[in-house]
C-alpha cells in the first residue's frame, strides 16, 4: 500500500457505518487493538545518536523492521529505548522515509553500503522517490558490473587449472589466455606476426614494380613475382587453417564457437584461398575470384584477438546500437528529402549532373558530412539555397548521436582499466590470504606441540600458551574434538609428504598384490608411530592364512585403482588438513593386518593399518578382516 | 534536416506551457489552510486533545496544504478495495463529508464526519448516513438514489465474487431495502422513516457498536 495509506484507515472504517442499513447479514467483529491508543513517543537510539519519533509514525509501514514487532528485539528494558548497532548517518534518512513516505537516496554514500541498511530494516529499494531513482539506478548498475566483472575476472584467467583438466581444457586456456604459458604466447606472436606479413602482402601485391624485361608496361608486384606471393599466401593459410582446427577442436562448445563472430572472421580470411585452389582458371569465374580476393583484407580483423583496444570499440558500438540506428535513419531521412529537393530545384538547368534522384544522393551526402568534393555543384538560386540548408542540418544531425557513443566509449575502456588493474592487484592479495590461512594451520600444530592439548591447571600452563586469546582457545578446542571425532590428526605438508614417501616406497616393491596398495591409502598421520607399528607388526604377518587373503581381495575390488600418480598430485598440494593419502571417497578400509604371504618377504614395510588407536588389536584372527572401519575422507 | 527531424520528435514531449502556467497559479493561491484552534475544535466534536493531535499529525502529513481534494480522496480510498471501482462511492462519500460543498475538505470537516461517526449518538450516525444516501439533498431517498449507491457499493466488490454476481443484484438489493425503509410505500423514504425503520433492527443497532473503536 502506498504511503501514509494507513493514516486513512480508520477514517474508511469509520465511514462503513453508512453501509450499515443496506447490510444484509450482521457484522463481523472489529479486530481488538489491545495495545495502548495514545499515540507515544519512541526513542531509537542509534549507536549513540537518539532518534525520536511518534509510534505512529513507525506503524505506518508494518511491514518493515521498525514498524513490525521485529524492533522488539532490539528494546532495551534498562534504558526503555530501541538500540541498533548501525549506522546514524544512513538511519537518518531510513526514518525521512517513515516520515514523509519517500526514500531519498543519499548522493555521498557508498551503494552497498546503503543498500545494506535497507536490506537491514526491511526497505524495498523500489520506493525510491523520482528524485533520487535515476541516480540510484546508476550507481547501482554501475556497481553490478564492477562485481560481475570482478568475478568473471576471478573465475577466468589466473585461476590455476584444475589437476585433472584434459589436454583440450588446457589447449583452450592456452588459447584464450595467452600469458599462461610460454608455449602459447609463443603461438600467440607467432600468428600475429603471420597475420602481419599476410596483410601487408595483399598491400605489396598491388604496388606497381619495375616491368619484365622487354616489356614497357608497369605490372604490379603481384603478377612480377607471383610464385613468390603464392608460396607466402598458402603458408599464412596453412598456418591460420591450423590455427582454427586447434581452436575448433579445443572449444568446450563447439556450436557455440562456431558461431561466434571471431571464429566467422577466421573462416571468412581462410576461404578466399579454398575456394581460389579449387576454381578452374576460367575467364567467366575469374571475375568472381577476384571479389573473392578483397575478403583476404578481413584478415586484418583477425587482429582483434591480439588488441584489448579493438575489442573494446566493437563491444562500443554494439552497445552503441540503437543511437547508431537513429543517426542512420535520420541521416536516410534527411538525405532523400533533400536529393529530392535538389533534384527539382536543379532540373531546369542544362548539363547539370542532378540527373536523377539517386545521383542526387551523392550529392546530399557529401554535402551533409561536409565533404564537399564540388563534383557535383547546384546551379540556380534555390538549388544554392536549398544546398546550404542541407550541410547546415547535416551538421547537426551528425553531431547529436555522437557523444553518447563517445561516452559509452569512455566507459567501456576504463573499465578495462580498471579490470586489469584488478588482476594484478589479485595476485598479490591471493598470496596474502594463503599466508594467513598457512599461519593459521601452523598456529594450531604449534599449539599442540606446546602442549596445549593436554588438560592444564592454570598455574603449569606454559606462558606462551596463556598469552593466546580466548578465542584462539576455543577455536583450537573445537579443532581438537574434530581430531577426536575422526580419530585423525592435523599434520603439516612435511611430515605429510614424508609419510606418503615412505609409505609408497613400500607399495612399490610389491605392486603384485592389490593389498599392499589398499593398505598404503589407509594412511596414518603420525608417519613415525607408523613406521614403528608397522615394523612390530613385520613380525606378526606371516602367520596369515590363505583364506583372508581371499577375502581381502574381494574387498579390494570396491577400491578403485590407487594409482601412483594420485600420490604425487597429493604431495604437490599444499593442503595442511588432510589425513589420507588418497583423494578418494572411501566407505572401507581393512584394518586388519594379514597379508599374503607369498610376496611379503622382500617387503621392507609390510600393509600397516591405518587407525593408530586399533592397532593393538591387531594380532586377532582372520576373523578382523571382515571388520570394515569407516575412515572419514576428510 | 536534422533540426526538422529535432522538432519532430521533440514535440511529442514538449507540454503544454499555457497548462502549466495556469498551474502554477492555481498552486500560488491555494494557501496553505490552518485549521481552527485546538480548544474549539475539542469544543465541537467528541474528541480528545491528544486524538485531535494525532488525527491531525496524520492529516498534515498526508496533505500538507491543510485540505483534501476529491482526486486524492478517491486514489486513497481506492487503495483500500483495489479488487474492485471504489471511485463512485469514493464521490458519494466525499460529498457526504464535504459539508461546506466546496469541492474540498478542510480538517475541520473530515474530523467533524468521523466525530459524528465514532463518538456520536446513533441518532446523530443515522442522520449523517441518510445525508450519505440523498445524493440531491432534498430530504427525500428516492429509489434512482439508492440505486446509485448500491450499485457503488457492489462495484467495490469487483467482478470476482463468490457466488458469482448474476442478474441484477443491486436492484434487488434495494427493493428489499426500500420494502423494510418505506413504511407509507410512497417510493421516498425520508429521514424519520429511515430512522424509525433503522431503530427497529436490532441486528443492526449491535452493529452500530462495532465501530466505535476505531481510533
Amino acid at each position: 500500500m502506498a504511503a501514509g495509506v494507513a493514516t486513512w484507515l480508520p477514517f474508511a472504517r469509520a465511514a462503513a457505518v453508512g453501509w450499515l442499513p443496506l447490510a444484509k447479514k450482521t457484522m463481523p467483529k472489529p479486530p481488538v487493538d489491545k495495545k495502548s491508543r495514545n499515540d507515544e513517543i519512541l526513542i531509537v537510539n542509534v549507536s549513540g545518536l537518539r532518534f525520536q519519533t511518534w509510534k505512529n509514525t513507525l506503524d505506518r509501514y508494518p511491514d518493515t523492521l521498525l514498524g513490525s514487532s521485529e524492533k522488539e528485539f532490539f528494546y532495551n528494558e534498562e534504558t526503555q529505548e530501541y538500540f541498533f548497532d548501525r549506522d546514524p548517518e544512513m538511519f537518518r534518512h531510513i526514518l525521512n522515509f517513515y516520515r514523509t513516505g519517500k526514500l531519498h537516496y543519499p548522493r555521498q554514500e557508498c551503494i552497498q553500503a546503503f543498500d545494506e541498511e535497507l536490506a537491514f530494516y526491511g526497505i524495498v529499494p523500489d520506493i525510491i522517490g523520482d528524485c533520487c531513482m535515476e541516480e540510484y539506478r546508476d550507481r547501482k548498475k554501475e556497481n553490478q558490473e564492477r562485481l560481475a566483472e570482478d568475478t568473471e575476472a576471478e573465475m577466468a584467467t589466473d585461476t590455476p587449472l584444475p589437476p585433472n583438466s584434459t589436454p583440450r581444457e588446457r589447449l583452450w586456456r592456452a588459447f584464450e589466455n595467452p600469458h599462461t604459458s610460454t608455449m602459447a604466447l609463443v603461438f600467440y606472436y607467432v600468428t600475429g606476426f603471420f597475420i602481419a606479413v599476410s596483410v601487408i602482402a595483399n598491400v605489396v601485391e598491388t604496388v606497381p614494380c619495375q616491368p619484365l624485361k622487354g616489356s614497357k608496361k608497369n605490372l604490379p608486384c603481384g603478377e612480377k613475382y607471383q610464385v613468390a606471393f603464392f608460396c607466402m599466401d598458402t603458408a599464412c593459410v596453412l598456418i591460420f587453417t591450423f590455427e582454427y582446427l586447434m581452436r575448433l577442436f579445443a572449444a568446450p562448445s563447439r556450436c557455440k564457437f562456431m558461431r561466434s563472430v571471431m571464429s566467422v572472421i577466421d573462416v571468412v580470411a581462410i576461404m578466399p584461398y579454398y575456394i581460389g585452389l579449387v576454381m578452374p582458371e576460367n575467364e567467366d569465374v575469374s571475375g568472381a575470384f577476384v571479389t573473392l580476393r578483397v575478403f583476404r583484407v578481413f584478415r586484418i580483423f583477425k587482429f582483434s584477438r591480439h588488441s584489448q583496444g579493438l575489442r573494446i570499440l566493437g563491444y562500443t558500438l554494439k552497445s552503441c546500437a540503437s543511437e547508431l540506428g537513429f543517426l542512420l535513419f535520420s541521416l536516410t531521412m534527411a538525405i532523400i528529402i533533400f536529393a529530392t529537393v535538389m533534384f527539382y530545384a536543379e532540373k531546369g538547368t542544362k548539363g547539370t549532373n542532378f540527373t536523377s534522384i539517386p545521383a542526387s544522393f551523392w550529392y546530399t551526402i557529401v554535402t551533409m558530412t561536409t565533404l564537399g568534393y564540388g563534383d557535383m555543384v547546384p546551379n540556380t538560386i534555390a538549388g544554392k539555397i536549398f544546398g546550404s540548408i542541407c550541410s547546415l542540418s547535416g551538421v547537426l544531425v551528425i553531431a547529436l548521436p555522437v557523444p553518447v557513443i563517445v561516452s559509452n566509449f569512455s566507459r567501456i575502456y576504463h573499465q578495462n582499466q580498471r579490470a586489469d588493474k584488478m588482476r594484478a592487484q589479485q595476485k598479490v592479495r591471493l598470496a596474502r590470504i594463503r599466508l594467513a590461512k598457512k599461519g593459521t594451520t601452523n598456529a594450531f600444530l604449534q599449539y599442540k606441540e606446546e602442549g596445549g592439548l593436554q588438560d592444564h591447571d592454570s598455574d603449569s600452563a606454559a606462558l606462551c600458551l596463556k598469552n593466546r586469546s580466548s578465542f584462539e582457545h576455543q577455536h583450537h578446542h573445537l579443532l581438537h574434538c574434530l581430531e577426536k571425532t575422526t580419530n585423525h590428526e592435523f599434520t603439516d605438508e612435511l611430515t605429510y609428504s614424508e609419510m606418503c614417501m615412505t609409505e609408497s616406497v613400500g607399495y612399490r616393491t610389491s605392486r603384485s598384490t592389490s593389498i599392499s596398495s589398499q593398505q598404503a591409502v589407509s594412511s596414518s598421520c603420525c608417519p613415525r608411530r607408523a613406521k614403528r607399528r608397522a615394523i612390530r607388526l613385520a613380525n606378526s604377518t606371516v602367520s596369515v592364512s590363505r583364506g583372508s587373503v581371499q577375502e581381502l581381495d574381494t574387498l579390494q575390488i570396491q577400491k578403485s585403482t590407487a594409482g601412483p600418480q594420485s600420490r604425487s598430485s597429493l604431495n604437490a598440494r599444499t593442503e595442511d588438513l588432510k589425513l589420507n593419502c588418497d583423494q578418494r571417497d572411501y566407505t572401507a578400509a581393512i584394518i586388519s593386518i594379514p597379508t599374503p604371504p607369498a610376496n611379503t618377504p622382500d617387503e621392507s614395510l609390510p600393509p600397516s593399518p591405518a587407525v593408530p588407536g586399533i592397532l593393538r588389536n591387531s594380532r586377532s584372527t582372520a576373523s578382523f578382516t571382515h571388520e570394515t572401519f569407516k575412515v572419514s575422507s576428510l | 534536416m536534422g533540426a526538422v527531424v529535432g522538432t519532430l520528435t521533440m514535440q511529442t514531449k514538449q507540454r503544454q506551457p499555457s497548462r502549466d502556467k495556469v498551474d502554477d497559479e492555481l498552486e500560488m493561491t491555494m494557501v496553505c489552510h490552518r485549521p481552527e484552534g485546538l480548544e474549539q475544535l475539542e469544543a465541537q466534536t467528541n474528541f480528545s486533545k491528544q486524538e485531535l493531535q494525532v488525527l491531525y499529525r496524520g492529516f498534515k502529513n498526508e496533505c500538507p496544504s491543510g485540505v483534501v481534494n476529491e482526486e486524492t480522496f478517491k486514489h486513497i480510498y481506492a487503495q483500500f478495495f483495489p479488487h474492485g471501482d471504489a471511485s463512485t462511492y469514493a464521490h458519494y462519500l466525499f460529498r457526504a463529508f464535504d459539508t461546506t460543498n466546496n469541492g474540498s475538505i478542510k480538517f475541520e470537516e473530515f474530523v467533524m464526519g468521523l466525530s459524528t461517526l465514532l463518538r456520536g449518538s446513533v441518532r446523530d450516525k443515522l442522520e449523517w448516513t441518510f445525508h450519505l444516501y440523498d445524493i440531491n439533498r432534498d430530504g427525500f431517498i428516492s429509489k434512482e438514489e439508492m440505486t446509485e449507491i448500491v450499485r457503488a457499493i457492489y462495484d467495490m466488490m469487483g467482478k470476482y465474487t463468490y457466488p458469482a454476481l448474476k442478474g441484477d443484484v443491486p436492484k434487488q438489493h434495494v427493493d428489499a431495502f426500500f420494502h423494510k425503509m418505506d413504511k407509507n410505500k410512497d417510493g421516498v423514504v425520508t429521514l424519520e422513516e429511515f430512522i424509525l425503520a433503522c431503530q427497529e433492527d436490532e441486528m443492526m443497532m449491535r452493529s452500530m457498536q462495532l465501530f466505535e473503536n476505531v481510533m
